[in-house]
């Protein structure tokens, strides 16, 4: 058997196993299980089709004409994924909370659902994508014809177009079976990722034991290699730093960018905490990748004759050696790099096309009524695979017109050059919520027209597509227009010249356009929604329902989810608002959740406009808009604060004032007591300094005179000692120092008590009572409550005017309260005295009886003890006194 | 006064977590910066052996710090909401 029989079996057993591996991935998912499915590591190994055969066979060519500059593809992405704290964590976070579909999905998702924006990215990543499949084809032909001359028995070499048909047929029938099982774009392809994960191994050991072979095997050891490295016309690092710092960035956009890396990156992501394990696990993979590379271009130079391709060094080392096993591994992982990056490109590009191009166009013209014409589901799905088929057959196409010449690398630099116009409008969309639709379209527009001029059609070689005379003179003989050297940037190298130049004026025009525009209500939404994804992962813009059918919708979502997934969401939504059957209210919350399902089968744009069709118009709901207004919120938070303080501010100023008025009064209060008490103090002092006197200076004072003023000065001492009695029994009382005796007894005879204290009999007082309501039985302190009625009593006694003045004594339950009234039938006590009676030495006039003005202020103290109260009970015939006393009284428990 | 004996004024882990989210976006800047440092040698002296063991030797460090911080930092651990800001 030959070599390249060999080498063709070996394939088809590889292709057949690929399949193999997808189909039972595809059940294993299918059946729930299948957890490894799910593994971080076969997403961070899914993530290394940015290794494509560009990278496997080209990279090795790009060391053998510049050295170590071959690296910078790897340290871009290299520095996103270590940096994903920044940007791939809100990517992420972004495509899962609204279902993202692809990188157009996103900028258009972003910018106001606008599908403008989704076809020109969409038509710009086709752009870019297409010779990058070309390089594919172009990679594989040529490593099998490097297989073919090796063969002696191949009498004709095998005809390279037709190497490239066949393989460009088999990725399309595989895509499609595969990629397009399920229609919901958002779903996982476990088959494929699985398939491309085991490629991205079978390519990382190929290269891996290519690296080992050369190293050990041609070269003898590390220490040799290096000498051979020395030795070699790529000795000396030699860089320029344009181009090195250009390129690393150039490929850390490209990264972010490429719509097939924004497929398995952000799409096809599983778990949010898988980047976690990428973070290291694919620098480490591309370090692996790019470890052998100077070693085999290095000795490859030097083995190889000249004139040898360096980009198939890879492959012609160990053939050359006759290692021919080592070489088919070496085809293998050419073969994975190359079929799995045209595979994921191939889904990513048929989803936008379909999405943002096929079904738009389709809605159009078969009119506005999606729920009545045919099965969109059924279209949709046809859509993608016509896209995926007509992508690939792109790239073909692309391949046979150029005819497969050109520099593995160049192809790729250029199309990293083209996905990275995106990157204005991604970055600026996720961080920057003053980004509009306007100054995404413009800077998109710009970039990509200088990226064309510059850099795209420039590679077709002068006077195919440019005539040589521009780039001589410039377009329309304008200098400055040179497509090499733009704005008369001489000498610069054309792959930095058109990044550094398209990326300028595109990030200038979408900065400008976003500030000179004004946003829809739309974009204002989605902006929040995008750049504050970690404050609130809700869902945009709402609808308003009741116009809504229920019915029509689901006749659209069966359409395009297919029936039984359509009636389950729609049943299960209805079972959340608490409705039988499978009609559920199209309230907004449900009708977002239908846009945001259907937006993961046709795209955000396409599921906003079908359900619009049915429902008429979204709303913005109350939350949105105070999404939106966050700034302002802000700003208005923040003087309402302001506001607030200084409310607090006058608040406390009140209280200052009002406690500073407090103390005054306190204060003259204080005077006032004071003066009140030296007064009342000094009165029977005089009295009894006086009598004193005359006790001891007058000698012949008879014995009724000794007598009458010794009983004088008692009298008055004695008086002295009550009022310092009371004095004391105020100040203990309103210290709430008193302890209270609590006892049990009734009211009458606790009446009965105050009565006969209080002296009423034998005076001309008739007390009139009710002894039947004073049946009630009292636990309380009632030596003190008895105080109380006796100062009352005593008052009346005192200060009744009637003729015959009469006490009347009512008592009554209300309320659980005891009311007991005190009422006499004299003058009463007038209304401006009605309010000072209970303060400290308030008499009205000067009375005959010596009271010194503290008994009501004491019967005020007491009752508060006790829970009660004792007021002045205006509007009666004379004065009267209320007195009332919680029943179920609470001084049980002291 | 010893750290532990001093009274807590943050929570420690929440401290922590947000000092690791600022390591982990630090890291690709530091990245950048030594990646070009080569650039910065007289590039004609230096041989594409120095190079390579500089840039590999880099490459590895990387990977093995984002690891390490990686594994401590889960994405969902603390949000970056700007309203949150003056509370770090």
């Amino acid at each position: 058997m030959t070599i390249l029989n060999a080498l063709i079996l070996v394939c088809v057993l590889y292709v057949v196993f690929l399949f193999a591996v997808a189909f039972a991935a595809d059940r294993a998912a299918l059946r729930g299980r299948g957890s490894w499915l799910r593994s971080p590591y076969v997403y961070t190994l899914s993530l290394s089709i940015y290794c494509t055969a560009w990278t496997f066979y080209g990279a090795v060519g790009f060391a053998a004409r510049s050295g170590l500059e071959f690296v910078t593809i790897y340290l871009g992405p290299t520095l996103i994924m270590i940096g994903w704290w920044w940007t791939l964590r809100k990517m992420v976070r972004v495509g899962r909370s609204q279902r993202i579909t692809s990188i157009a999905d996103l900028i258009s998702s972003r910018y106001g659902k606008s599908n403008l924006l989704a076809v020109i990215v969409t038509v710009l990543a086709v752009i870019g994508t297409t010779p990058y499949i070309a390089l594919q084809l172009q990679s594989v032909t040529l490593s099998f014809a490097a297989f073919a001359e090796t063969d002696p028995t191949a009498t004709t070499l095998p005809d390279m177009q037709s190497t490239a048909l066949w393989v460009a047929g088999g990725l399309a029938l595989f895509t499609i079976l595969f990629g397009t099982r399920n229609l919901d774009a958002n779903e996982r392809h476990h088959g494929v990722v699985m398939a491309i994960a085991l490629e991205a191994v079978v390519k990382l050991c190929a290269l891996l034991a290519v690296g080992i072979f050369v190293v050990w095997g041609l070269s003898g050891g590390v220490a040799a290699t290096l000498d051979r490295i020395d030795a070699s016309a790529i000795a000396r690092f030699e860089v320029s730093g344009s181009r090195w710092v250009g390129l690393t960035m150039l490929s850390a956009a490209a990264f972010l960018c490429l719509p097939r890396m924004f497929q398995v990156m952000v799409v096809e992501n599983e778990d949010e905490d898988h980047l976690r394990t990428a973070a290291w696990a694919f620098p480490t993979y591309l370090m692996l990748m790019s470890l052998f590379v100077v070693p085999i271009a290095a000795v490859g130079l030097e083995v190889m004759p000249a004139g040898a391709n360096p980009d198939l060094f890879v492959l012609t080392l160990p053939l050359m050696d006759g290692r021919d096993g080592l070489a088919i591994l070496s085809f293998l992982g050419g073969f994975s790099s190359a079929t799995s990056m045209v595979i994921v490109a191939a889904i990513a590009l048929s989803t936008m096309v379909s999405n943002h191009v096929v079904m738009p166009l389709w809605l159009h013209f078969s009119g506005s009524a999606a729920m009545v014409s045919g099965d969109v589901r059924h279209v949709a799905l046809l859509a993608r695979r016509l896209s995926i088929a007509g992508v690939v057959l792109l790239g073909y196409m692309y391949f046979r017109l150029s005819g497969g010449g050109t520099a593995l690398a160049a192809i790729g630099l250029i199309a990293f050059a083209g996905v990275a116009q995106f990157m204005p409008a991604l970055m600026g969309g996720l961080f920057w919520r003053g980004a509009t639709r306007t100054g995404a379209l413009a800077g998109l527009c710009v970039g990509a027209t200088v990226w064309i001029y510059c850099l795209f059609l420039p590679s077709f070689g002068p006077s195919v597509v440019l005539p040589q005379v521009v780039f001589d003179e410039g377009l329309f003989g304008l200098q400055w227009l040179r497509p090499r050297a733009l704005f008369g940037a001489e000498g610069m190298d054309p792959v930095v010249h058109a990044v550094l130049w398209s990326m300028l004026l595109n990030t200038a025009a979408f900065v400008l356009g976003s500030l000179l525009s004004f946003p829809q209500p739309v974009e204002r939404l989605q902006g929040a929604q995008f750049v504050n994804v970690f404050d609130h992962s809700g869902t945009p813009g709402g609808w308003t329902g009741g116009m809504a059918q229920s019915e029509d919708l689901l006749i659209m979502a069966q359409r395009i989810m297919g029936a039984t997934e359509a009636q389950a969401l729609f049943a299960e939504a209805a079972k959340r608002q608490g409705l039988a059957g499978y009609l559920p209210e199209p309230s907004p919350t449900f009708l977002q959740e239908l846009e945001r399902e259907l937006s993961g089968s046709v795209g955000a744009a396409t599921a906003h406009a079908m359900i619009s069709q049915i429902v008429g118009g979204a709303a913005v709901s109350v939350e949105d808009l105070m999404a939106v207004a966050d700034e302002t919120a802000q700003i208005m938070e923040y003087s309402s604060q302001l506001e607030a303080k200084s409310q607090e501010l006058a608040r406390t100023a009140r209280q200052l004032r009002q406690a500073n008025e407090k103390l005054t009064q306190l204060s003259v209060q204080k005077d006032g007591f004071l003066s009140q008490i030296s007064h009342e103090l000094r009165t029977p002092m005089t009295s009894i300094r006086a009598f004193s006197e005359i006790l001891r200076d007058t000698g012949d004072l008879t014995p009724e005179e000794q007598n009458k003023y010794a009983s004088v000065i008692h009298d008055e001492a004695v008086r002295l000692t009550r009022l310092l009695d009371d004095l004391l029994d105020l100040s203990v009382l309103e210290n709430g120092q008193v302890v209270l005796h609590v006892q049990t007894g009734s009211l009458a005879d606790l009446l009965d008590r105050a009565e006969r204290a209080a002296g009423v009999q034998g005076g001309t007082l008739r007390v009139v009572r009710d002894r039947g309501a004073e049946a009630v039985e009292l636990t309380t302190d009632l030596d003190r409550l008895a105080q109380v009625f006796i100062n009352l009593i005593a008052n009346a006694r005192k200060y009744c005017d009637g003729q015959p003045p009469v006490l009347t004594i009512r008592t009554a339950v209300v309320d659980g309260q005891l009311v007991i009234d005190f009422t006499d039938n004299g003058s009463g006590i007038a209304p401006a005295q009605q309010a000072v009676i209970f303060e400290k030495f308030s008499r009205i006039g000067q009375h005959k009886a010596g009271g010194a003005g503290l008994g009501l202020a004491i019967c005020r103290e007491i009752m508060a003890r006790l829970e009660g109260a004792v007021s002045y009970l205006p509007g009666q015939k004379g004065a009267a006194f209320r007195v009332t006393l919680p029943l179920m009284a609470r001084m049980a428990a002291q | 006064m010893s750290p532990e004996r001093s009274p807590l004024f943050l929570a420690r882990r929440t401290y922590r977590l947000r000092r690791l989210s600022d390591a982990a976006r630090m890291l690709p800047i530091a990245g950048a910066v030594l990646f070009s440092l080569p650039l910065l040698w007289e590039t004609r002296e230096v041989r594409t052996t120095d190079a390579m063991f500089y840039i590999f030797g880099l490459w590895i460090v990387l990977a093995v710090i984002s690891g390490v911080i990686s594994t401590r930092l889960r994405p969902t651990d603390t949000e970056d909401d700007p309203k949150g800001s003056q509370e770090r």
